[in-house]
């Protein structure tokens, strides 16, 4: 019996081999993650038994428990496992394609210009425009620092050491930009746009942010996997992948994009959540590989996994005051990124 | 020669001080700067903006930028890596960071403790920063240091974000100072500060002929007999003095760093002696126009003067990112 399995699909060129071992890490994870979703909907200023979670979900449980699961609690719950699914997923793809584990959204700036998107979107749309929109303007930001990037970072191919230095100073420089913003508008203006470059899908809602996010993350995250299998090939390097007959620069970009795009979305509902797309795809690796087949799905349903965690410690452990989930991703985020940088110390 | 040139640039420095004074929401006349030190006039509203607001704000301006440009000198030779400076490595939000933490939560209060609060967390951070860019085989590498550098920053800002905005009262007063900005500032609190500088910037002269012979790498600076561990490490306490102090004084202001040294190195050569004190008046100029620049951009607001230099900063950066060799 084969150690893998492949998934085909006869009449497209789509094939990809996974190791029986990932289906099995893939399941459990599915798994995990529905159990946390039941259980963390339940915990809160009022608690709800598991069992009335699924009751109420269903739409057989109480009144009371119905409106406190479905129109509080869900939403929020749903925007993390979106939130932290792109964000996971973006990671993996930059980091395959920078050629550096250390290489994430926030790090080469994607994150702050999606942030600078929406702050403008907060300051001068607002008013005028439906909220509805905000993910484009993030997405626009996240990409005009993508090109800011990857023209900035072009001398004859865009390596990946240029993007990460260029990347961090873009970042500094979207940052301050957005700070300029918040502190030359209203006090109520400030507040709203520092909770939202912190991260925090607090009070989040069907209407205004699942529906928002669902379509982006349903064309995204099938498209990202697909192309997926470029990643592999640029991992070996670009003289590698070019002699194996890629396009390395065409792939690269267009890899990158469906990564910015993701990113920004994300950051467009759930705000400047760091560290998740650095630290999924690591723990992804160590459970499944570095093949993309299997990573992607990996790192997106652990990604889920770690902003559900974070947000359910994030709105309990200080109670009732809710701090942004994004503090917490960063106070694990660290830690977990210097023991990488520990490990890859002869890299 | 090289006196006249450090000259030039003083005296230019000196004008843009008095720039820095005149200049403003209202103009003030060259003549009343003079009378407002020789007969100060307690009626006069214009002799007490200059007293209260314009002098100590120029002033403060020269003493952060000076000290930032000079520790971001400093870190380029111990680091070898041109993109070296306090606000990249992660060392001036650490220190900001500190200063919220002791200010918000614990209740300190006083610029002297501030300042030793601000100094600990430029520690704290820079060792960190630099532990973490030199372990493994090959040291100390650009890509490793910079993201270490990048990641420690991320997570101070990151905390110290999350720590504003469960404590409303601190938001409002610590979030201009927190992008970094010389207004309303007073002459206290630029008094307290000068003596840590002063040492910082007395180290940074005294070290530079070694930093000469530093600069030619690590092994033919150890055959040459000197003790670079030694050296390295003053160097470090000069860096965190240096921007510890600034940032107690104006908050993290970014890219003054980077952006004076490869100026000074490429108007004056890469001889330390003269790198040093340079790197001090043209940081000093820096900051001092950039901050009139934040007056006039938004007129009649302000807008921090963190921000302008970011976006002076920043084109800056990116051309010395992209030289390539040097960075590799």
């Amino acid at each position: 019996m084969s150690k893998y399995t492949p998934l085909r699909w006869n009449k497209t060129k789509l094939s990809f081999l996974i190791e029986k071992r990932t289906l099995w890490i893939i399941a459990t994870l599915l798994v995990l993650c529905a159990t946390l979703v039941v259980i963390s909907t339940g915990i809160g200023s009022k608690y709800v038994s598991p069992l009335e979670v699924i009751q109420s979900i269903a739409g057989k449980g109480s009144s009371m428990n119905e409106v406190i699961i479905m129109k509080l609690r869900l939403p929020r719950i749903l925007i993390a496992v979106l939130v932290g699914a792109s964000l996971a997923v973006a990671g993996a793809v930059l980091q395959g394609i920078i050629r550096n584990p250390l290489a994430s959204p926030d790090v080469t700036g994607i994150t702050e210009g999606a942030s600078l998107g929406t702050v403008l979107f907060v300051f001068f749309l607002s008013e005028k425009v439906s909220i509805q929109w905000a993910p484009l303007a993030a997405i626009a930001g996240a990409f005009v620092v993508t090109a800011l990037l990857y023209l900035l970072s072009w001398k004859n191919g865009a390596s990946p050491l240029r993007m990460i230095l260029i990347g961090t100073g873009l970042s500094a420089a979207f940052k301050s930009i957005s700070y300029m913003f918040i502190i030359s508008g209203s006090f109520i203006l400030a507040n709203k746009s520092m909770i939202f470059m912190t991260g925090s899908i607090y009070g989040s809602s069907w209407e205004k942010d699942v529906s928002t996010l669902l379509p982006w993350v349903l064309i995204l995250l099938p498209l990202t996997w697909i192309q997926s299998r470029h990643v592999n090939v640029q991992a070996l390097g670009d003289d590698v992948a070019a002699s194996a007959g890629a396009n390395v620069q065409l792939h690269r970009l267009i890899l990158l994009l469906l990564s910015v795009a993701l990113a920004g979305a994300a950051v467009a509902i759930g705000g400047a959540i760091t560290f998740i797309g650095l630290m999924a795809p690591h723990i992804a690796r160590k459970l499944v590989g570095s093949s993309f087949g299997g990573l992607l799905p990996v790192s997106a349903l652990l990604g889920a996994l770690i902003l559900l965690i974070s947000d359910l410690i994030a709105r309990t452990i200080f109670a009732p005051l809710d701090i942004p989930a994004g503090v917490f991703t960063a106070a694990i985020g660290v830690p977990f990124f210097l023991y990488l940088l520990y490990r890859n110390r002869n890299a | 020669m090289r006196l006249l040139g450090l000259a030039c640039s003083l005296f230019i420095l000196g004008v843009a001080v008095i720039c820095s004074v005149i200049y403003g929401v209202t103009d003030i006349p060259l003549s009343s700067i003079w009378e407002s030190f020789v007969h100060y006039d307690y009626s006069s509203q214009e002799h007490l903006i200059i007293q209260t607001v314009r002098v100590p704000r120029a002033l403060i301006a020269v003493a952060a930028g000076a000290s930032l440009a000079v520790a971001g000198a400093l870190m380029q030779v111990i680091t070898r890596n041109p993109i070296a400076s306090p606000s990249l490595f992660g060392i001036n939000s650490g220190a900001a960071f500190m200063v919220v933490i002791a200010s918000g939560w614990l209740g300190v209060s006083g610029m002297q403790s501030l300042t030793l609060f601000a100094l600990l967390g430029a520690a704290i951070s820079g060792s960190i920063v630099f532990y973490l860019g030199s372990i493994g085989r090959d040291g100390m590498t650009p890509i490793k240091i910079t993201l270490a550098g990048a990641s420690i920053a991320a997570f101070f800002h990151s905390m110290t974000q999350g720590y504003m905005l469960t404590n409303g009262k601190m938001f409002d007063q610590v979030l201009v100072w927190l992008v970094g900005s010389v207004a309303g500032r007073d002459m206290s609190m630029l008094i307290n500060v000068l003596p840590y500088l002063f040492i910082g910037f007395i180290i940074a002269v005294s070290l530079s002929r070694h930093l000469n012979v530093l600069l030619m790498g690590d092994d033919v600076a150890q055959t040459l007999g000197q003790r670079t561990a030694t050296i390295k490490s003053l160097a470090s306490v000069a860096v965190i003095l240096l921007a510890g102090g600034s940032v107690a004084v104006a908050g993290p202001i970014a890219f003054v760093g980077i952006i004076i040294p490869h100026i000074v190195r490429y108007l004056v050569g890469n001889d330390y002696r003269r790198v040093i004190p340079y790197s001090a008046v043209l940081g000093g100029i820096l900051l001092v126009t950039a901050d009139i620049g934040a007056r006039y951009i938004a007129m009649p607001k302000e807008i921090p003067v963190g921000v302008m230099t970011a976006i002076l900063g920043v084109p800056f950066f990116i051309y010395i990112a992209r030289k390539g060799k040097r960075v590799q």
